[in-house]
């Protein structure tokens, strides 16, 4: 198979510091696994793009690996706040984060709009309030009706980041359940790398799946168990509890950045992570 | 599986309640997580069976057996008649003009029904920095009727936004834990209190000069059916 790496081996050849790396899935398949590994081999400088930064995001700005987070809702699922991500806004610990905010309409436009090749996506949206004033968004009028309509400029992140539930064993990439903005954020990078949580022979149908061709997928990596404590459809489901138990972990820095030593960093890949998270679990 | 009726009526049922009575039998309803969506499947478990539940993770036609903890747990979408993309989901359905009535709620609401959901504070250097608009902004100018859930108190029924998320406009009622709020003249004017509250109270736990109806009636108790569904719903991984 052309594209399949182990994920460290994706991390260090397609995600470089500086880069604008868009990690998405909402909700559904969020690629943990990815921003872990980002976080082992200590990348730095990172612009993040996704319209729900989750605990995923928390954790890379919390580490320092973020530079500026494009974003659209920023808070922890049916919890509450994402505490790394307001210290670093509120106290700019452990370094000041510079914020672009959207809606989720206009992150959503912003992603298909990369995804076809275009300059800028168009809404009817960002009427009103306060948040045009201060975020890159402007006005086009619509040269058949003269209506005033918003432009967003599209994102095209260099590394497009996401988790699927499988791959054959040429690389196409197959996913089902809630679909998010998946497709469109691969088809929108320069680069991508998709985990999965099994490899298998040949991709059997699905109800509402898509795939994504092998060669618009730079790498797969398998990474069962990739996407916790969001979940993957017809494999796991979403861990409520680490999400309500995440308010706080996260909470104290010292408390925080322990957790991220013990379970991220002093952990070789998605494998010990769990069996991390498990060993703690039973020492409770 | 049985469920004590008898105990007192909490707030956030009373609210959920008043809620859920203002959905019909086929409304098309964005849902939020947390007290929107415990009042619209509600209404969908008593008077309203063919209310249609939409989630902007892209579930529709949702029809949830547990209170989802997000809007994008899995039950959603293997109950849900359609799933699609978040994009189209905010492009042919929301600005399609598809939905009938959104859920917002915030930290913040003025005497028009515009919403904060970003910060508290200034923006560059916020005292709280808050979740942010999500889906809020074109939830509240593409849907008809915008219904609000939020617990009245003078931090939050302020004077003046600290920041303006989302526009009141399409603003039909604001159902607190004291009352019911309904614009008249593009201002927010209580219309009714619950059971056990009077009206100074309110007042009190407005920011602003609270303008009241004339004829303020107050709100029907939930009925034992509905207090049993409602108490029946559980809310997953809690």
């Amino acid at each position: 198979m052309g594209n399949a790496v182990t994920l460290a081996e994706a991390v260090r050849e397609l995600v470089h510091d500086g880069d604008t790396v868009a990690l998405e899935g909402f909700t559904h398949l969020i690629p943990s696994a990815v921003g872990h590994e980002l976080l082992r081999q200590g990348r730095r400088d990172l612009t993040l793009v996704r319209m729900t930064p989750d605990v995923v995001y928390d954790q890379l700005i919390g580490m320092g690996a973020a530079r500026k987070l494009v974003f659209s809702w920023g808070g922890n699922p049916g919890v509450g706040s994402l505490r790394r991500l307001r210290d670093a806004v509120e106290h700019g610990w452990p370094h000041p984060l510079e914020l672009e905010e959207h809606s989720h309409a206009g992150m959503a436009a912003a992603y298909a709009a990369g995804a076809a090749n275009l300059p800028f996506g168009v809404l009817r949206g960002y009427r009103g309030g306060d948040l045009p004033g201060l975020t890159r968004v402007a006005t086009v009028t619509c040269p058949f009706t003269g209506e005033e309509l918003a432009a967003v400029p599209a994102h095209r992140p260099d590394v497009g980041i996401i988790h699927a539930q499988r791959a054959d064993r040429r690389g196409n990439v197959q996913l089902w359940g809630i679909l998010g903005v998946q497709k469109e954020t691969v088809l929108a990078s320069a680069r991508s790398i998709a985990t999965v949580e099994e490899i298998v022979d040949e991709l059997d149908p699905r109800p509402g799946a898509i795939v994504l061709p092998a060669w618009v997928v730079d790498a797969v990596a398998l990474a069962p168990g990739g996407a916790h404590p969001s979940y993957a459809h017809g494999y796991y489901d979403r861990d409520n509890e680490f999400y309500v138990a995440w308010e706080e972990i996260a909470r104290d820095r010292d408390v925080f950045q322990a957790w991220m030593q013990r379970h991220v960093l002093d952990t070789a890949d998605i494998g010990e992570y769990h069996a991390s998270l498990a060993a703690e679990a039973l020492a409770v | 599986m049985s469920v004590d009726v008898q105990a007192p009526v909490s707030a956030d049922e009373m609210m959920a309640v008043e809620a859920s009575r203002r959905l019909r039998d086929g409304t098309v309803c964005f849902v939020g997580i947390g007290l929107p969506s415990v009042a619209a499947n509600l209404a969908r478990r008593t008077h309203a069976p063919g209310c249609v539940l939409v989630y902007e993770s892209g579930t529709i036609g949702a029809k949830p057996t547990e209170l989802p903890l997000s809007i994008g747990d899995g039950e959603l979408a293997d109950t849900a008649d359609a799933v699609v993309s978040v994009p189209e989901m905010f492009a042919y359905w929301l600005q399609g003009g598809r939905i009938d009535v959104g859920f917002l709620s915030a930290a913040q609401i003025d005497r028009h029904g515009n919403l904060n959901s970003t910060v508290i504070g200034d923006y560059a250097h916020p005292d709280v920095r808050l979740p942010g608009g999500g889906g809020a902004p074109e939830i509240a100018l593409d849907v008809a009727d915008v219904f609000i859930l939020l617990r009245q108190s003078p931090r939050a029924f302020v004077e003046q936004l600290d920041f303006t998320t989302s526009l009141g406009d399409n603003v039909r009622v604001v159902v607190t834990d004291l009352g019911v709020l309904e614009p008249r003249d593009r201002e927010l004017t209580l219309v009714a209190v619950h059971p056990g509250i009077d009206v100074e109270r309110v007042r009190a736990a407005t920011g602003w000069s609270l303008a009241v109806a004339d004829d303020v009636r107050e709100t029907e108790p939930p009925t034992e059916l509905e207090l049993q569904v409602l108490r029946a719903l559980r809310t997953k991984g809690r």
